[in-house]
């Protein structure tokens, strides 16, 4: 391997701006004659919209114009949408509720786009929306997850009733019940798995511009994917024709899923430019940002797990209740269906699965994919279920989990997955070792002696990521193929421009790609560039989410650096007077087989440019080869996290006093910026599981409005991580990878709550374990007696 | 419009301000320092943080013409003649960075951590001294380690 090959620790290309305060993020960006947009939003969870006055705040200094939902209407702009059809079980399609990107006839939510005023600067377009009259009718909200569906509750869209999205199972009923009929034990549990605000530090923002001379946009957005806001605001929303329409993502300042979606402000910003005849830019305050970008998570789930005489797993039975919001947003149906079923086998060999999902609308915020995207709430619900299970069995958590370990590939779920490849007991055996599992007891009574309580959790997580195969993503109702596309451009001195449609947002593809690159073509990575973020350079992509970045992004730069190194040989067959089939490329060289004549890739390309040496009607010019490579699976990432606390029984306060994880990501191009990723997950999943939590009063008020009530993980909630590897390669694509971005976001809640439920006797927690909570668990359970036994 | 004059990455500056804009807003729109940034809206985040008079300070929690005849020093201004400040150099080579957003606020703050705390900072200090500055990228795993390595490397350096 050598320094900048892949498996290198490569320091980061992109950091040389971040570091010096150069990045260029959004709001960074200034246009010329640009104007500043402030949105009206509903202060209700739920109202009839009564009339808008827009007269005193017309008159105001330096107002341009006030744009409304009628206005919308009156252009016939299309409605926000959601991309992924997802069938009930009676075959009936989900209920799609209308969504104009400014509310028409009614809100949904509080911080719902009533109106947008735009004027000279922000201090004036804040101050006439402050005088924006509108006039409601406020309706009884919708609040409560598990009320959403009672005979009384109000109906928030006329087309869903009993605010009821879709009503989705998967698995074999019949099995299951057989399998409980015989079963020799069944653990049952019931739990929450909470709503969770992605928070971002870069705000979300926009800037829309209309060119009068060529009829054409530009928006520059904090998105994810600027291809794919681009094609949603042309196809869908109707904006502007694509070949018109300019969409540029510079540096964006983290996403996790938040910044995939297309969002009602950038739809506005684009439009209203074109109304007003100048930019238009919004950057979300962060209590916008609370209140309107898309949340995560949110589901009550009632799970059971039979067992035989043996410990054997022999069905598993999952209710789940999903909040999807008031409105569905772009990828919001798959999250806790298709994201979500299909990995409740876990790391385990159960014959028998079956899991209801009903989805349904509530006044709050709508609900999308956040780092994990329904594979965090499934690795809860088995991991929670099966460390259960041990305890009522008296067994070791590890041991039953062995026991019932996949071992045989590739392996195919009774819930769709095929998992291709992984050695389970590997990773747990080695997190186990490097977490000093054998000596916990010691450790537990030491801190006894301290009067502290300690505890230890698993959670064996398992993925699906690299989305996605692209007509299995259709048969299930995506609307999009979620392929992924590259360029390679060689220029004729030998440097490489690689346009990816894949977006880089921290997780470094700058440099990542470049090893890919310099491994491949034996060139230093100071000659290759990576660009990316802007639909005016690069192909279309699909963007970055769903850990599909290395597997699915890299895998399309594979194969097109493939066919020019392919290229590359017919053009110097010709330059060294040989044949084709006797060139071999190796270093960086191409080389005539069993001779010293070579010729650096360098030269080639110049060669290939210049076109002097080869028969032009047959070979063409240039060295410039594209790919777009469809995944032929998911990838099924997969480890051990082993989570140990120590709490303070006078004040629930839990310290993580080591956290471990195991990780199988198949190949790691840059191991330093896969354990980032690892300690971001881990550190996001603890937030869930210790300290985050979204809450709406019962009149739908946000009362987590910003981070003052918000509990955002900060240094001192977190250790230091123990992060390892064992590797079984991916056999699903050319490079091995299966993706890192989500796994410990996925893994931590269950591995932590897992230890607290461990330290405080009884499974009666709930996330986020506050200091609060946990005190409460404690009392209950009289842990403190058999702590002053000890 | 009333003017505030200071100095600014060692440059005397003077600009046009209203009375309640915020120093993080002069910095971005006046003198086009976009290195500062503004994450939040309840002085939590800490990616506005800026030394005024050598102490760290966020500048979003500061009028602009309270820095009246400060000397303040942004994230653009750490670097001297082209070479990185230790810090910087240490946040780079400890990967204490992915998106780059929480990253000047961040810097800011641990060089100041340094000045306040010494040169040999151990974890437990700095993750407590970290309380004002948010990052959900990273996990801090990393920032604790550039910051102790920066901490370092400052010794005997330029502070």
């Amino acid at each position: 391997m050598s320094a900048t090959g892949i498996g290198a620790r490569v320091r980061r290309v992109e950091d040389q701006r971040f570091i010096t305060g150069r990045g260029q993020y959004t709001d960074d960006i200034k246009r010329p004659y640009e104007t500043h947009a402030c949105f009206v939003r509903s202060p209700h969870a739920h109202a009839t919209i009564k009339s808008i006055d827009k007269k005193k705040a017309e008159k105001m200094p330096g107002v341009l114009a006030i744009l409304t939902g009628e206005d919308i209407a009156a252009d016939k702009l299309g409605d926000l949408f959601c991309g992924w059809m997802v069938l009930s079980k009676d075959g009936s399609q989900m209920k799609n509720g209308s969504h104009p990107a400014l509310a028409k006839g009614k809100v949904r939510y509080v911080g719902d786009h009533v109106a947008v005023v735009i004027a000279e600067t922000l201090d004036q377009a804040k101050d006439a929306a402050a005088e924006v009259n509108v006039s409601y009718g406020v309706l009884p909200a919708v609040a409560d997850l598990a009320k959403a569906r009672d005979e009384k509750a109000t109906l928030i869209h006329d087309n869903a009733p009993k605010n009821t999205v879709y009503e989705w199972v998967l698995g074999d009923a019949d099995a299951v019940n057989s399998a409980f009929a015989q079963a020799k034990h069944v653990t049952k549990l019931t739990f929450v798995n909470n709503r969770l605000i992605p928070n971002a530090i870069e705000p979300r923002a926009a800037i829309g511009e209309y060119e009068p001379g060529t009829d054409s946009f530009t928006l520059w957005s904090t998105s994810q994917n600027p291809h794919v806001l681009r094609l949603g605001l042309s196809a869908f929303i109707g904006l502007a024709p694509e070949h018109k329409f300019r969409v540029i993502s510079p540096d964006v300042g983290g996403g996790f899923g938040s910044k995939i979606f297309i969002y009602p402000e950038e739809t506005v910003c684009v439009w209203a430019s074109k109304k007003v005849g100048r930019p238009v830019r919004w950057t979300a305050e962060r209590s916008e940002s609370f209140q309107a970008d898309a949340h995560g998570r949110d589901h009550i789930t009632t799970v059971e797990l039979a067992l035989d005489g043996n410990h054997k797993m022999t069905g598993l039975r999952v209710k789940t209740l999903a909040n999807l919001g008031a409105y569905l947003s772009t990828f919001s149906s798959a999250v806790p269906t298709f994201l979500y079923a299909p990995l409740l086998s876990g790391q385990y060999a159960i014959p028998a699965i079956y899991c209801e999902v009903d989805g349904v609308y509530t006044n709050t915020a709508p609900v999308d994919a956040y780092r994990g995207a329904g594979r965090p709430e499934a690795c809860y619900v088995i991991e929670r279920v099966v460390e259960v299970a041990a305890r009522e069995l008296n067994m070791d958590p590890a041991e039953l989990r062995k026991r019932n370990f996949v071992t045989t590939f590739p392996y195919q779920t009774p819930v769709a997955s095929l998992y291709d490849a992984g050695d389970y007991k590997a990773s747990l055996d080695k997190a186990m070792q490097i977490a000093d599992y054998k000596n916990f007891g010691k450790r537990k009574q030491e801190s006894a002696r301290k009067g502290k309580l300690r505890g230890i959790g698993f959670a064996a997580y398992i993925e699906a990521c690299g989305v996605a195969p692209s007509n299995l993503a259709g048969a299930l109702g995506c609307g999009v193929g979620l392929w992924e596309s590259a360029d390679v451009a060689v220029t004729p001195t030998g440097m490489v421009e690689i346009l990816t449609g894949s977006h880089s947002h921290g997780q470094g593809h700058e440099t990542t790609f470049a090893q890919l690159v310099s491994d491949r073509l034996g060139i230093p990575m100071n000659q290759v560039a990576v660009i990316h973020g802007d639909t005016d350079k690069v192909q279309f992509g699909m963007g970055t989410y769903g850990s599909r970045s290395g597997p699915v992004g890299m895998s399309a730069i594979s194969m097109a650096l493939d066919k020019v190194i392919a290229k590359g040989k017919q053009v110097a067959a010709h330059v060294l007077e040989a044949a084709e089939a006797d060139i071999e490329f190796k270093d960086g060289k191409f080389t005539v087989a069993g001779t010293d004549k070579s010729a650096a890739f360098g030269e080639i390309a110049l060669a290939a440019y210049v076109a002097h040496k080869f028969p032009t009607a047959h070979i063409e010019p240039g060295l410039k080869e594209h790919a777009f490579y469809d995944p032929t699976n998911f990838t099924f990432p997969a480890g051990t996290h082993i989570a140990e606390v120590e709490i303070d029984p006078d004040t629930g306060t839990t310290e993580i006093v080591n956290w471990v994880a195991v990780d199988d990501f198949g190949t790691v191009i840059n191991p330093m910026i896969v354990e980032g990723q690892v300690h971001g997950g881990i550190a996001q999943g603890v937030g869930q599981a210790l300290l985050e939590g979204c809450v709406y009063d019962k009149d739908g008020q946000l009362l987590t409005g910003s981070y003052m009530d918000y509990t955002m993980p900060r240094a001192h909630n977190l250790p230091s991580f123990k992060v390892d590897y064992t590797t079984t390669k991916c056999p699903s694509n050319p490079l091995g990878m299966k993706g890192c971005g989500e796994a410990g976001a996925i893994a931590a809640p269950a591995a932590l709550m897992n230890a607290i439920t461990n330290a405080v006797g009884h499974e009666d927690v709930a996330m986020p374990a506050t200091s609060k909570t946990v005190w409460h668990a404690i009392q209950k359970s009289g842990a403190l007696q058999r702590r002053a036994a000890e | 419009m009333p003017t505030v004059t200071m100095k600014v990455n060692g440059r005397k500056v003077s600009v046009e301000v209203e009375p309640h804009t915020l120093l993080v807003q002069a910095l971005r729109e006046k003198l086009r320092l976009t290195g500062t940034h503004v994450g939040c809206d309840t002085s939590q985040c800490g990616a506005c943080v800026v030394h005024v008079n050598g102490r760290a300070m966020k500048s979003c929690t500061m009028l602009a013409m309270q820095a009246e005849g400060a000397d303040v020093t942004t994230i653009e201004g750490l670097a001297m003649n082209g070479k990185l400040h230790p810090m910087q150099e240490a946040f780079r080579e400890n990967h204490g960075l992915q998106c780059g957003f929480c990253t000047p606020g961040m810097i800011m703050s641990a060089v100041d951590m340094v000045k306040r705390k010494g040169n040999d900072l151990g974890e437990h200090t700095i993750r407590e001294e970290l309380e004002g500055n948010l990052c959900r990228c990273t996990g801090y795993h990393n920032i604790v380690k550039a910051i102790a390595a920066g901490a370092k490397n400052m010794k005997g350096a330029r502070a």
